[in-house]
C-alpha cells in the first residue's frame, strides 16, 4: 500500500514537472518530462492525434451501443464499453507507436535527440509517457458515455473509475510493446503488424479457447497463459477490483518492454 | 591540461567494411580543425562516434576528459553537435525547437529565453522566429541546427558541414562566428569547401578510406606553390570509398 501511494506521488510529481512552473534545480526526471512534453505537442501538431481520437470515439461509441447492447442490458454501467477497449486498443495503439522511433530515424532527429545530454532511458520514458498521456486524453473524451449512464441510472462510479484505470493499464502495456517494436525496425508497416501480433498474444492468452485447449494437454501452460494474459487482469479492474498483484503485473510488464526498448534502441539507433 | 577533444585509435566497422580505421587526434582550446576528405571517407562516422551517437567498434574518444561511451551524458554536456544534414523536428517553430533543446540542457525561465534569443541573433534567425521549421528554406534549416549547437556556449563544437547550403553572405557570417568563438573553444568542422579551411582552420586533417593521411596546418600543406585543392586531389584521387 505504501508503495502504491509513493508511486502515485511520483506520478503526480512528474505531472507537476511537466505542466507546473519551471524550477531552478532540474530533477532527475527532468529530461524525460521535457521529451514527453515535446512529443505530446507533436501529436497535436499533426493529424495523427485527431484521426486517432475520432476513430477511437466513433468505434467505441458504435460498438458499445450496438454489439454491446448498452440499452438492452438494462444495467447502468460501462461494462459494454470496457469489454471492447482491449480490442480497440489492439489496433489503435500500434498505429500510434509504429511511428515512434521510425519518425525520428526518417528525419534524422534521432541523432540530435540522442546526442543531447540526457540518459537514453529518459528519451525512452519520455516518448512512452507522452503516448500514454495521449491515450489518457482519448479515454477522457469518452466522458459522454459516463454522463449517459449517470443520467439513465445509478451506476457504481467507483467501478467506472477502476474500469478506466484498467483501460490505462491496457494502453500502457500495448504502448510499451509497440514502442519496443518500433525501435527494432525502420519499417512502419512491419512495426505495426508485429506490435499487433505480440499484443494479440498477450490479449488472447487468457481467453477460454486457449486455456481450455492448453489445460487438456498441458495444465501448467494453461496457468502460465492465464497469468500472462493482459485481458484477464483487465477483467478485475472492470469489476471494481484494483489488486496489488495486477498493478505489479502491469508495472513489470511495462517496465520490461521499456527496458527492451532501451536495449534495442542502443543496438539499432545508428543503422 | 589534457586537450578538450582526445581521440585514440577510433575504429568503426560495418560488417567487414571498415569505415573509420584507427583514427587518432587531439584538439586543444583555440584550435579549429578542418576535417576533409572525399565522399564516404568516414568524416561523418567519426563525428557521430565523437558525439556519442554511434558506439565505436574499437578505440576511445573523450570530450573534456569524459569518455563518450562510459560517461556519455557528461561528455554531451560539454558538446555542441551539428549532425550531418542538420536534422530538426519539422513541425516545431524555430523558437519552440530551440527552447526544447535549451530545456533538456537544464536552462529554464528567463535564462533559457536569453540563450535562445542570443543563439538566434548569432545565426540571424530572428526574422523566422515563429515559423514552422518545415516551411524554412534549406539554408535557414541549417542555421537552426547551428543555433541549437551554440546555444549552451559549449567548450567543444563538432559541426558536420555547417556551411553546406548557405548563401555567400551567410557562409561569411558563419565563418566570422567560428573565428570569434575559436579562442575559447575546441572546434571541429567538416567541409568540402577548401577556401573555408584557409579562412578559418588552424589545422587540417585529410582522411580517405577511414585513414588519416595528413594532419597539418593548412599553410604547411600549401608549400611548393600548390593550392590546397591540388594537394587534396593529389592525396585522395583514386581513394574514394566504393
Ligand atoms: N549505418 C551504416 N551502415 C553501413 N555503412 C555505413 C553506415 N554509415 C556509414 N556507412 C559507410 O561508411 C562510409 C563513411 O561514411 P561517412 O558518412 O562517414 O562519410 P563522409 O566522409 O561523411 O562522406 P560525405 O563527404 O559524403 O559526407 C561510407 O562508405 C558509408 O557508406
Ligand atoms: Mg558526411
Amino acid at each position: 500500500m505504501g508503495g502504491m501511494i509513493r508511486r502515485l506521488g511520483d506520478l503526480l510529481a512528474a505531472a507537476w514537472l511537466m505542466w507546473g512552473p519551471s524550477r531552478s534545480t532540474p530533477l532527475p526526471w527532468h529530461g524525460a518530462c521535457v521529451v514527453a512534453k515535446r512529443e505530446l505537442a507533436a501529436y497535436f501538431a499533426t493529424p495523427v492525434a485527431y484521426v486517432f481520437i475520432v476513430i477511437f470515439l466513433v468505434l467505441a461509441g458504435a460498438l458499445t451501443f450496438t454489439l454491446g447492447g448498452f440499452f438492452a442490458r438494462g444495467q447502468a454501467d460501462l461494462m459494454p464499453f470496457f469489454s471492447f477497449v482491449p480490442w480497440l486498443f489492439l489496433f489503435l495503439v500500434p498505429a500510434l507507436t509504429m511511428r515512434l522511433w521510425a519518425e525520428e530515424r526518417r528525419h534524422g532527429t534521432i541523432e540530435l535527440l540522442l546526442t543531447l545530454p540526457l540518459p537514453q532511458w529518459q528519451a525512452v520514458a519520455g516518448k512512452f509517457l507522452a503516448a500514454w498521456a495521449f491515450c489518457g486524453i482519448a479515454l477522457a473524451l469518452t466522458f459522454p458515455l459516463w454522463i449517459t449512464v449517470n443520467v439513465l441510472g445509478k451506476p457504481d462510479n467507483g467501478v467506472v473509475l477502476t474500469g478506466y484505470v484498467g483501460c490505462m493499464m491496457i494502453a500502457g502495456a500495448y504502448l510499451a510493446v509497440g514502442a519496443a517494436v518500433s525501435a527494432a525496425t525502420k519499417n512502419q508497416v512491419i512495426a505495426f503488424v508485429l506490435a499487433v501480433a505480440i499484443c494479440f498474444v498477450f490479449a488472447a492468452a487468457g481467453s477460454p479457447v486457449i486455456t481450455e485447449f492448453l489445460s487438456n494437454r498441458l495444465p501448467v501452460l494453461a496457468e502460465v497463459a492465464r497469468g500472462l494474459s493482459v485481458a484477464d487482469r483487465f477483467g478485475g479492474f472492470t469489476r471494481g477490483v484494483i489488486a496489488l498483484r495486477d498493478l505489479v503485473y502491469f508495472g513489470s510488464f511495462i517496465g520490461f518492454w521499456l527496458f527492451v526498448n532501451a536495449v534495442v534502441l542502443d543496438l539499432k539507433k545508428a543503422d | 591540461m589534457a586537450a578538450l577533444i582526445e581521440i585514440e585509435k577510433l575504429t568503426k566497422r560495418f560488417g567487414s567494411f571498415t569505415a573509420v580505421d584507427e583514427v587518432s587526434f587531439t584538439v586543444d582550446r583555440g584550435e579549429v580543425l578542418g576535417f576533409l576528405g572525399p565522399n564516404g571517407a568516414g568524416k561523418s562516422t567519426t563525428m557521430r562516434m565523437l558525439a556519442g551517437f554511434m558506439p565505436p567498434t574499437a578505440g576511445t574518444a573523450r570530450i573534456c576528459g569524459a569518455d563518450v561511451v562510459e560517461n556519455g551524458v557528461e561528455a554531451k554536456r560539454s558538446l555542441g553537435f551539428l549532425p550531418e544534414g542538420a536534422p530538426t523536428y519539422p513541425e516545431m517553430s524555430v523558437t519552440g525547437f530551440l527552447r526544447f533543446t535549451a530545456s533538456i540542457r537544464g536552462f529554464s525561465g528567463s535564462e533559457r529565453d536569453d540563450r535562445v534569443a542570443l543563439a538566434m541573433a548569432q545565426t540571424q534567425l530572428e526574422g523566422v522566429r515563429l515559423q514552422p521549421i518545415e516551411t524554412l528554406s534549406k539554408g535557414f534549416k541549417r542555421r537552426v541546427g547551428l543555433a541549437q549547437a551554440l546555444l549552451h556556449d559549449p567548450p567543444v563544437l563538432v559541426l558536420d558541414e555547417p556551411t553546406d547550403g548557405l548563401d555567400p553572405n551567410q557562409k561569411h557570417e558563419v565563418r566570422e562566428l567560428i573565428q570569434r568563438m575559436a579562442p575559447t573553444k575546441a572546434i571541429v568542422i567538416s567541409t568540402h569547401i577548401l577556401e573555408e579551411v584557409d579562412a578559418v582552420c588552424t589545422r587540417a586533417i585529410i582522411i580517405a578510406r577511414g585513414k588519416v593521411i595528413v594532419d597539418a596546418p593548412p599553410r604547411a600543406l600549401e608549400v611548393a606553390g600548390q593550392s590546397l585543392e591540388q594537394v587534396f586531389r593529389r592525396l585522395t584521387l583514386g581513394q574514394e570509398a566504393a
